[in-house]
């Protein structure tokens, strides 16, 4: 069994600030981690190896230095990696990503299963996992919470509804988006690291894909266009009280009982 | 389509320009020349910063005859005899942008049996109402929901598309909007539509730091899902507007490799969301035995308790209970936030709420940028007194 997990570089911290003369964005450094969410789906490809003696690959669509994921990847137990660049890839947004992913996936081989994470912590938009299915033309479950049981021919998984769980066994080849109930991550190994170190890490760039259309690829291929970023607006009225606890107290029962709390 | 042109000759100081990107997508080539590398997010940063170096240039794009698609379409998600209530949300916001433009509201809603429950929709407003009611769709399976979706497109040709940002609306959404080549942006918290009926699309982006304002100009339909609690629903009307019109799609489409085997109730825990008061315990609560402080005012008050993500990492609350960008966005009458920070991860779930009251003992605590009351004090000396203080006045009474 062939399983193909999608992970991404995210910036190692959300705390990103805007100023909001210069339009300008402020970060601290340039660190960057493994999206915490694509953990989960490395985890649950590396049990079904152990478990059903599956082959686990990862794919990721980013810079050169996005393959610092790979590799870790990798210390997880991920068996093969595959970084898919390109200056063609520029500025995609979730479609383009998703339709890169895609093809990147086909040309990488065979699969039986793909998984990704619930969502990244950057785009944020939890979309790209069902646009990539949706390319594949393969069917999906997002939001999986479990798997149940997985054979040659079908995987059982458990999606997860606001008041309720919907069983569905999918015919394979799917595609699955993993919630963080569905286990827990381990920690990159020092010795899978050692033994890893120098495994290759092979590129996909455009000239490698089949569909060669650069209209399908980067901001060519985004329908969507970013017309600004700005800092989130503040909040306006604002009463500050300040004392004696006591006497804070009763002003703020006050304050409940006139606007018919109490 | 659009790009950005590099004039290397402009470059004065490498490292300063380099630095400018936020997303480290710029890089010198072996040949020393400046590129843009796949990690860009076009967000013209570098154009604003250096206008000398970075050029905007815009190609023909591939144009779209925006006449032919008319109508601000919801998607109706139900389950098991219940609309969800953020698609009452999102009739209200296309009611206003359609007027607008002059454009109908449409509703779509699929399932088996639903004759009765499309009939609710006719109390908020829509116009039209889309059913596509079929065994098959009994139960959400992406396929067949994907296929009627498309059929539905196809026919009609709205020109916006709102999706709630349910499990199965960020599940079928994405896959829709894909078959159609056009864009899809999520979770957005501030929509409004230009004459040329564009969507003017505003969500935020890295955790809540930074609005990114979006736009689809050249593709139809523009699809965006929007989050539970973020719009406001209009009151439902006594008599009904607007009609049902039944649609068919051959049983040949409707074709799925997935069988549900089983729908499981979640035990049924009244969830933050429906609350219309919130009392919220932060970090600065020490010790686990010390939440009963916040449970004795919550029942003075009758309201619900959430929490921020230390505490649930700490295994002290129920992660349903969790409020912000990783866990519920709220928008109660009132919420009551005690020793929270306020981190812009925490506030983007709540700063919609009516009423906001903070109780921090550091003046300077961020939460205190969104409160509306903003008391600087000590939780472990306010929260008993309040509690005690309430107490007294019912007796009064
Ligand atoms: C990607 C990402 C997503 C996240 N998502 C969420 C999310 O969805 N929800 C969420 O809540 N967090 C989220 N976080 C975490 C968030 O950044 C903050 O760490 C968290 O909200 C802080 O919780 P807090 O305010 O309870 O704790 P703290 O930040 O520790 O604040 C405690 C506050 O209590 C005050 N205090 C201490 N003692 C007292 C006292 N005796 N009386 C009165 N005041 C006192 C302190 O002055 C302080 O302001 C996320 C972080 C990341 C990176
Ligand atoms: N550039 C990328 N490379 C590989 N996988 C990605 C990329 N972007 C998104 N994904 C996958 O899609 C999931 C959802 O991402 P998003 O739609 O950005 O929230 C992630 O958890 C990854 O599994």
């Amino acid at each position: 069994m062939n399983i193909t997990v999608c992970i991404k570089q995210v910036p190692g911290t959300s705390e990103v600030e805007i100023d909001e003369k210069t339009g300008v964005m402020k970060r601290d450094g340039i660190d960057s981690k493994m999206n915490p969410y694509d953990l989960y789906a490395i985890e649950t490809a590396v049990r079904l190896k152990e478990d059903k003696n599956a082959k686990v690959s990862v794919i990721t669509m980013g810079p050169p230095q996005a393959e610092a994921v790979i590799k870790e990847a990798y210390m997880m137990g991920a068996d093969h990696g595959c970084l898919l660049t390109d200056r063609k890839f520029a500025g995609a947004d979730v479609l383009a990503t998703a339709y890169s992913l895609s093809q990147g996936i086909t040309q990488m081989g065979e699969y039986d299963l793909i998984i990704c994470g619930k969502m990244t912590t950057d785009g944020d938009t939890a979309q790209v996992g069902p646009e990539i299915a949706e390319y594949l033309n393969i069917p999906h479950v997002s939001n999986v919470r479990k798997i149940h049981e997985i054979n040659e021919r079908s995987i059982v998984v458990e999606m997860n509804m606001a008041e309720s769980v919907e069983i569905q066994e999918v015919l394979l080849p799917c595609l699955i988006t993993v919630e963080k109930d569905i286990c827990q991550p381990r920690l990159p190994s020092f010795k899978l690291k050692m033994k890893t170190s120098d495994r290759a890490i092979p590129r996909i760039t455009f000239n490698d894909l089949a569909d060669k259309n650069v209209m399908h690829y980067g901001l060519n291929g985004s329908p969507t266009q970013v017309l600004k970023i700005f800092p989130p607006p503040a909040n306006t009225t604002n009463e500050k009280w300040e004392g004696d606890s006591d006497k804070l107290s009763k002003k703020l029962a006050d304050k409940l009982h006139e606007l018919k709390y109490v | 389509m659009a790009k950005i042109v590099v004039h290397q000759n402009k470059i004065e100081d490498r490292e300063a320009v380099i630095k400018v990107c936020p997303f480290n997508a710029l890089e010198f080539e072996e040949n020393d020349e400046l590129i843009l590398n796949a990690a860009c997010k076009m967000c013209k940063i570098c154009i604003r910063r250096f206008p000398e170096i970075f050029e905007w240039v815009e190609d023909v794009a591939p144009t779209v005859n925006k006449d032919e698609w008319r109508g601000v379409t919801v998607y109706i998600d139900h389950i098991e005899g219940d609309i969800h209530p953020v698609s009452f949300e999102l009739i209200g916001k296309a009611r206003k942008m359609a007027n607008k433009i002059d454009h109908p509201v449409q509703c779509l809603i699929m399932g088996n049996n639903i004759t009765k429950i499309a009939e609710q929709v006719l109390h908020y407003g829509a116009d039209e109402v889309f059913v596509y009611d079929k065994p098959q769709l009994h139960d959400f399976r992406i396929e067949p929901y994907a296929a009627v979706f498309e059929d539905y497109i196809n026919k009609n040709k709205p020109s916006i598309v709102l999706v709630g940002g349910t499990t199965v609306g960020r599940s079928l959404a994405p896959r829709v909007a894909a078959r159609f080549r056009t864009g899809l942006t999520a979770d957005c918290t501030i929509l409004d539509i230009q004459d040329n009926t564009d969507l003017d699309q505003i969500r935020p982006a890295y955790g809540g730091n930074i609005m990114a304002h979006i736009h689809t100009p050249n593709h139809r339909p523009q699809f965006a899902t929007v989050r539970y609690k973020i719009f406001d629903a209009p009151m439902r009307t006594e008599e009904k507007s607007g009609k049902l019109t039944f649609c068919d799609i051959a049983d040949e489409k409707l074709k799925s490799k997935i069988t549900v085997i089983e729908i499981k109730k979640k035990e049924k825990v009244k969830s933050i969301e429906d609350a219309d008061v919130i009392v919220v315990a932060g970090r600065a609560f020490k010790k686990e035995e010390d939440l009963s402080m916040i449970y004795e005012l919550a029942d003075e008050l009758g309201a619900m308790v959430a929490t921020t993500r230390p505490l649930i990492e700490a295994g002290w609350m129920d992660a349903r209970l969790q409020i912000g960008l990783s866990g519920r966005t709220v928008k109660p009458k009132l919420i009551i936030a005690c020793g929270v920070s306020g981190a812009i991860q925490f506030v983007a779930g709540m700063n919609n709420s009516d009423m906001i009251i903070a109780i921090n003992e550091d003046p300077k605590a961020q939460i205190f940028n969104v409160a509306h009351y903003a008391i600087v004090g000590d939780i472990y000396e306010i929260l008993p007194a309040l509690t005690t203080q309430i107490k007294e006045m019912k007796k009064v009474k």
